[in-house]
């Protein structure tokens, strides 16, 4: 049957098969990631069989809290979004650019090589498929060859969401919950009374060929419908909504409104939400020499826009204070990212709130600042 | 292509554990490394092999205790051309100086059974509270990266690349699950400076401060959380007196708490 499964198509994918499934990616040659339990949470890591994923585990999200817990269900993919994002993957934590070494009195540099692995993103959701999106936009126009080079070797199995978090809001950011756009696959899990199964539909050609010799067959327009109702389900019960009318020009126009003192007051200028965004891409670069002097290695690792170094020219930071830290955070993700990228750095998936120590929450901020808005410039 | 002059090291020690400068053999194999670019002119650690002063690199770990201290602090600052402090008592006084906060004379008379024997200064204090310091190394321990940065930054002529930020950005990109949040622990890294890895948070524990104050630390918003997730002030009080207790944030913050103490 799978020669007939084309772009488009809807299949389904009984629960009991899913080992099937995963056995093939393996045997594609991928390398599968994807939810895994860890330390509390519901992480992102190596899948090699069925049970690493998170069975029967769900997530409670709030302002500066997230807990694990058990569903009454043996869901597999019945969790809200954690604490990492895939562009660990894309863009890693740290990484080494390349290495120079002196040689007959210059020197030669050795670009460092990217794993030839290719990836397979096992339970992408829609926000997560959107900012892989703004990535995408952010590394292809600043040139990144490594990115660039990770990107292609990923193929991306999307799940949908069958519920919200405490602090999701996609539906403001119209990135969700519904996968609709960029996934090789996509899968609905459907646990009803005495059957679990998957609604798998067809994003991709290379999707497509990720299922060869995995036992699907066309779908019947009712388990097609029971799969649409966990989307609805999900879109109806977003934990926070964000008013996004104007808002760049809300933003723009308000840099001494008075809330970005009081924010700046809880803000720990920690980085959290920026660790956590998985849009965020403030990076440093840094030439790493050894003691012999011979060699010197180019590595670039996360940074944050709320690190005092990170706008430091010639010694001096220019955002010395954590009110104008986070005023660069909010008004660049939210605001001007429109003007540098044509988009919004803000894909609604909450991270940034649910991991923030002290519960700072942008929509909160973002509604704090709409109530009592600068009055309109006067033009010249 | 090794320069033609080796310079001279020296290793200094005050009141301490002698942890930080441990972390200098615990260099293994960089410790050929660092032998073929320096020579070791006063170690006493590693040899009684001593050379004299002057010194071009002289690291010193240990607070300012007693009076004799003095004296000698400000000879090593003579003999030495660059002078980097290593650890938490070179910098901020380390956990001895918890002494600032009680009575010395009193533990003294406590705890020796000839007192008068005993000479003591009432206070614990940093190196640079006694003479210029050209670069300060946080940590207790110093971590063994950051101090052989120090080394190579010396040697090549530039500024030590030695991160102010917070314990957070290291604790996230090593892909750890923060304990405030996933586990209501309280923790000490959004306040604290990195250097460490995060180690602690990484075996589930919140951050206890080893590397001192980040660079913007917002104490009061953290005591605040801490708070809330149900510590005491007695125990505020004592998170942030422990090896950086007398760093000025960490110990404004210690002082705050003090006054909610119930005594």
């Amino acid at each position: 049957m799978s020669d007939s499964i084309a772009v488009g198509g809807r299949y389904v994918l009984e629960r009991a098969e899913f080992p099937r499934f995963l056995l093939a990616l393996h045997e594609a040659g991928f390398r599968v990631v994807g939810p895994t339990v860890r330390d509390g949470a519901i992480v992102y890591g190596e899948i090699r069989e069925e049970s690493d994923l998170p069975i029967g585990w769900t997530d409670r999200q709030a302002a500066g809290q997230y807990r694990l817990e058990r569903r009454a269900d043996s869901a597999l993919f019945g969790y809200n979004v954690g604490p990492h994002s895939w562009k660990k993957y894309l863009f890693p934590a740290g990484e080494r650019l390349w290495t120079a070494v002196r040689k007959d009195g210059s020197f030669e540099v050795h670009p460092e090589p990217v794993d030839p692995t290719p990836l397979a993103f096992l339970g992408v959701r829609a926000c997560e498929l959107a900012a892989m999106g703004v990535s995408d936009h952010v590394f292809a126009k600043a040139g990144d060859p490594s990115y660039a080079e990770r990107r292609r070797r990923v193929v991306r199995i999307a799940v949908q969401c069958g519920q919200s978090g405490g602090t999701c809001f996609c539906v403001s950011m119209g990135t969700g919950p519904a996968v609709r756009t960029g996934h090789d696959l996509s899968l609905t899990e459907v646990i009803e009374a005495n059957r679990h199964f998957f609604l798998v539909e067809i994003g991709s050609d290379a999707g497509a060929a990720l299922l060869s010799g995995v036992p699907l067959r066309v779908a019947p327009e009712g388990d097609a419908n029971a799969a649409r109702a966990q989307v609805d389900r999900a879109a109806a019960s977003m934990g926070r909504t964000m008013d996004t009318d104007g808002l760049r020009d809300l933003l723009v126009n308000n840099p001494e409104h008075p809330r970005w003192e009081i924010v700046a007051r809880r803000c720990l200028s920690c980085t959290n939400c920026t660790m956590a965004c998985p849009t965020c891409f403030c990076q440093t670069t840094e030439e790493v020499p050894d003691l012999s002097g011979e060699e010197v290695e180019r590595r670039r690792r996360w940074d944050s826009c709320y690190n005092s170094g990170f706008s430091a020219v010639h010694g001096t930071s220019i955002r010395a204070t954590t009110q104008s830290r986070y005023r660069q955070w909010l008004t660049h993700k939210l605001a001007t990212w429109h003007d540098q990228f044509g988009e919004s750095g803000c894909v609604g998936c909450g991270r940034c709130i649910t991991w923030c120590p002290v519960g700072i929450d942008l929509t909160e901020e973002t509604a704090a600042i709409r109530i009592q808005p600068a009055p309109a410039p006067v033009p010249a | 292509m090794p320069p033609p002059h080796r310079p001279k090291l020296g290793v200094f020690k005050f009141a301490s554990c002698d942890g930080c400068q441990l972390t200098l053999l615990d260099c293994e194999d960089d410790l050929l490394a660092v032998t073929d670019r320096v020579e070791i002119a006063d170690f006493r650690e590693a040899s009684s092999r001593v050379l004299e002063g002057p010194y071009d690199l002289s690291l010193v770990e240990g607070s300012i205790t007693v009076p004799s201290d003095l004296e000698r602090v400000a000879e090593i600052r003579a003999q030495s051309r660059v002078l980097v402090t290593i650890g938490a008592c070179a910098t901020a006084g380390g956990i001895q100086a918890l002494r600032n906060f009680g009575d010395v004379d009193e533990f003294r008379r406590i705890v020796y059974a000839h007192p008068e024997f005993i000479q003591t200064l009432a206070t614990s204090t940093p190196i640079k509270d006694h003479v210029p310091v050209d670069f300060e190394l946080r940590g207790c321990p110093i971590d063994k990266g950051q101090l052989l940065e120090v080394i190579s930054a010396y040697l090549g002529g530039r500024a030590p690349n030695v991160p102010t930020e917070s314990v957070c950005i290291e604790c996230k990109r090593r892909g750890q699950v923060c304990v405030v949040v996933a586990r209501g622990t309280p923790c000490l890294g959004p306040v604290t400076q990195s250097g460490c890895g995060a180690i602690c948070p990484g075996f589930h524990r919140g951050c206890y401060g080893c590397f001192g104050p980040q660079d913007t630390p917002n104490t009061v918003s953290m005591v605040h959380h801490l708070s809330k997730l149900g510590m005491e002030p007695a125990a505020v009080m004592r998170i942030f007196r422990t090896f950086n207790a007398m760093a000025p944030a960490f110990r404004a913050a210690g002082d705050e708490a003090q006054k909610e103490s119930v005594p």
